[in-house]
């Protein structure tokens, strides 16, 4: 038996003759399942790749923003407050990765209070420490050398690189993106499960015509062709409808704020509209190669 | 064209037919003939390559069909005409499309003219249409012939294709089935009756083949 070839069954399915198609007689039920699995799969599969992107941009965005920036504190007391500031500024003036340093104003930080203790804060009543906002440098600053320099010239600056806010919010939205890849591997893999039940059960309810086919001097590519393209077809166009009903759930979604809540920002923008796209055609080579299998393995048994 | 070569065959242990050698030669003419059970369906089969022979081999066009695999066997089908006592239609395709199968299946397509030619032969015009359960058992069996012969086959097997149809249309069969072998077609028919054997050796040289205890033997006279 000439084993299949997967360019060559592609192209001629896609060529593959109407006519060849009307042997295997229409299975009203099994093709409509198989249409409506798909549509429902590809509807999920938008919703995972959105989250899988959503959160590959927060955690890119999260990762950026605070890998740029760090923060002084200092802790001391009101006679030495200003004298440790202007030290800290000097050992940051002359500290490689630093591009620019400054002292937070007093309204600056009154606003960072303001979501948690309200807008009433008495910020001059209370003993806060000060702050200074270090911008880095792209090549970044070398964070346990620069906290030893701030340690020796003044006792109560202690640097923030972010790291410990970083690293777990990073890390969080990460593990979001690769729950969302997995989500996407797990729908296709029952996508394909799906079709490949859908079409045994289809193989198995013709056995008669394959009996036929075989008869009149059918081969096995003959069969599996009217097979194949009649369950990928069906893929394909209730993965496209499950796609567009995706896409536009996801449009209809409440805008993303600029503070930027998680759930929010689940969509897709600019080129990313592009991705669910690729759904459908996903969801047909996956028809094709579970049908293909499939019908090939029934055929092995009928001689 | 088809030898049977020192050829067993058994299922389950049960052996159906041993030692079978003989030789069927091109434009003759055959009746397979036993008691039900005995093996004839089975002897067709084994021409056409559903069965495999427990031992021994059977050639066809000088090829070990047993050895082959199913795409090989397809091609070697595509040169055998086969009429089944059930005839097998895809019922849900017109008859036209039905015997246009073989044509079908190897990317070909019926001429028209030559298939309202085929469907007049087998007295079937008008039913193109007709789907295989509107027709009669006789119309049918007639239309199964015509798919056989739809290929151009250099061999004709049927296997017991006058089952299900009065003694009428037997003949009718039988006389169409004498023309392909006059036409130079090899024709080998199981059946179990031997009134249509008898018929028939009076319209052509035909010899009969009886399958009895597992033997092929050449019938005589003594029918």
């Amino acid at each position: 038996m000439t084993k299949p070839n997967l360019g060559s069954s592609l192209r001629r399915l896609i060529a593959g003759r109407r006519r060849a198609d009307r042997v295997v007689p229409p299975s009203g039920h099994t093709a409509t399942l198989t249409t409506l699995t798909s549509a429902a799969m590809a509807f999920l599969a938008v919703f995972a790749l959105a989250l899988s992107i959503a959160t590959g941009r927060l955690a890119d965005r999260w990762s950026q923003a605070l890998t740029q920036t760090a923060t002084v504190r200092i802790s001391a007391p009101p006679e030495q407050m200003q004298a440790q500031t202007e030290k800290v500024l000097d050992v940051l003036k002359t500290t490689p990765g630093v591009s620019a340093a400054r002292v937070m104003e007093p309204d600056e930080i009154k606003r960072l209070l303001e979501p948690w203790l309200g807008p009433d804060l008495p910020v001059d009543a209370l003993p806060l420490p000060q702050l200074v906002e270090v911008a880095e440098a792209p090549e970044g600053i070398d964070g346990s050398g620069l906290q030893m320099r701030l340690t020796a010239e003044a006792p109560g600056a202690i640097l923030d690189d972010h790291l410990r806010w970083r690293q777990p919010l990073v890390s969080s939205a990460s593990r979001v993106r690769i729950l969302g890849l997995l989500s996407l591997a797990l729908i296709g893999g029952a996508t394909a499960a799906l079709i490949t039940l859908a079409t045994q059960a289809a193989l198995a309810a013709n056995g008669q015509v394959i009996r036929t086919l075989r008869l009149v001097g059918a081969r096995d590519g003959y069969i599996a062709r009217a097979f194949v393209r009649r369950f990928t077809v069906r893929a394909f166009m209730g993965a496209l409808a499950g796609t567009v009903l995706g896409m536009a759930a996801i449009a209809l979604l409440p805008a993303a704020a600029p503070e930027g809540g998680f759930l929010t920002g689940l969509g897709f923008t600019g080129i990313e509209w592009g991705w669910p796209l690729l759904l459908p055609v996903l969801a047909a080579v996956v028809a094709f190669l579970s049908t293909l299998a499939a019908a090939f393995q029934t055929l092995r048994t009928v001689r | 064209m088809i030898e049977f070569h020192d050829l067993s065959l058994g299922y389950s242990g049960r052996v159906l037919m041993s030692g079978v050698t003989l030789k069927l030669m091109p434009g003759s003419f055959h009746f397979l003939t036993g008691p039900s059970g005995s093996g004839k369906t089975s002897l067709l089969k084994l021409c056409y390559g559903e069965l495999k022979a427990t031992s021994g081999r059977v050639e066809v066009f000088g090829q070990d069909i047993g050895t082959m695999a199913r795409d090989q066997v397809a091609l070697i089908r595509r040169r055998i005409g086969i009429v089944h006592q059930d005839c097998q239609f895809l019922d849900h395709l017109p008859m036209a499309e039905n015997i246009a199968l073989p044509l079908e299946v190897a990317g070909q397509v019926a001429d028209a003219r030559a298939m309202d030619e085929l469907l007049a032969w087998v007295g079937l015009s008008g039913q193109a249409r007709a789907l295989p359960p509107q027709l009669s058992g006789g119309e049918r069996q007639r239309a199964a012939l015509a798919r056989a012969v739809m290929g151009a086959p250099d061999i004709i097997l049927a296997d017991e294709p006058t089952g299900n149809i009065d003694w009428e249309m037997s003949q009718r069969l039988l006389r169409l089935m004498t023309e392909l072998n006059r036409m130079g077609k090899t024709v080998v028919v199981a059946t179990h009756d031997l009134n249509l054997i008898r018929v028939a050796k009076s319209q052509v040289a035909a010899r009969v083949l009886r399958i009895q205890g597992g033997r092929v033997q050449l019938a005589g006279a003594d029918l």
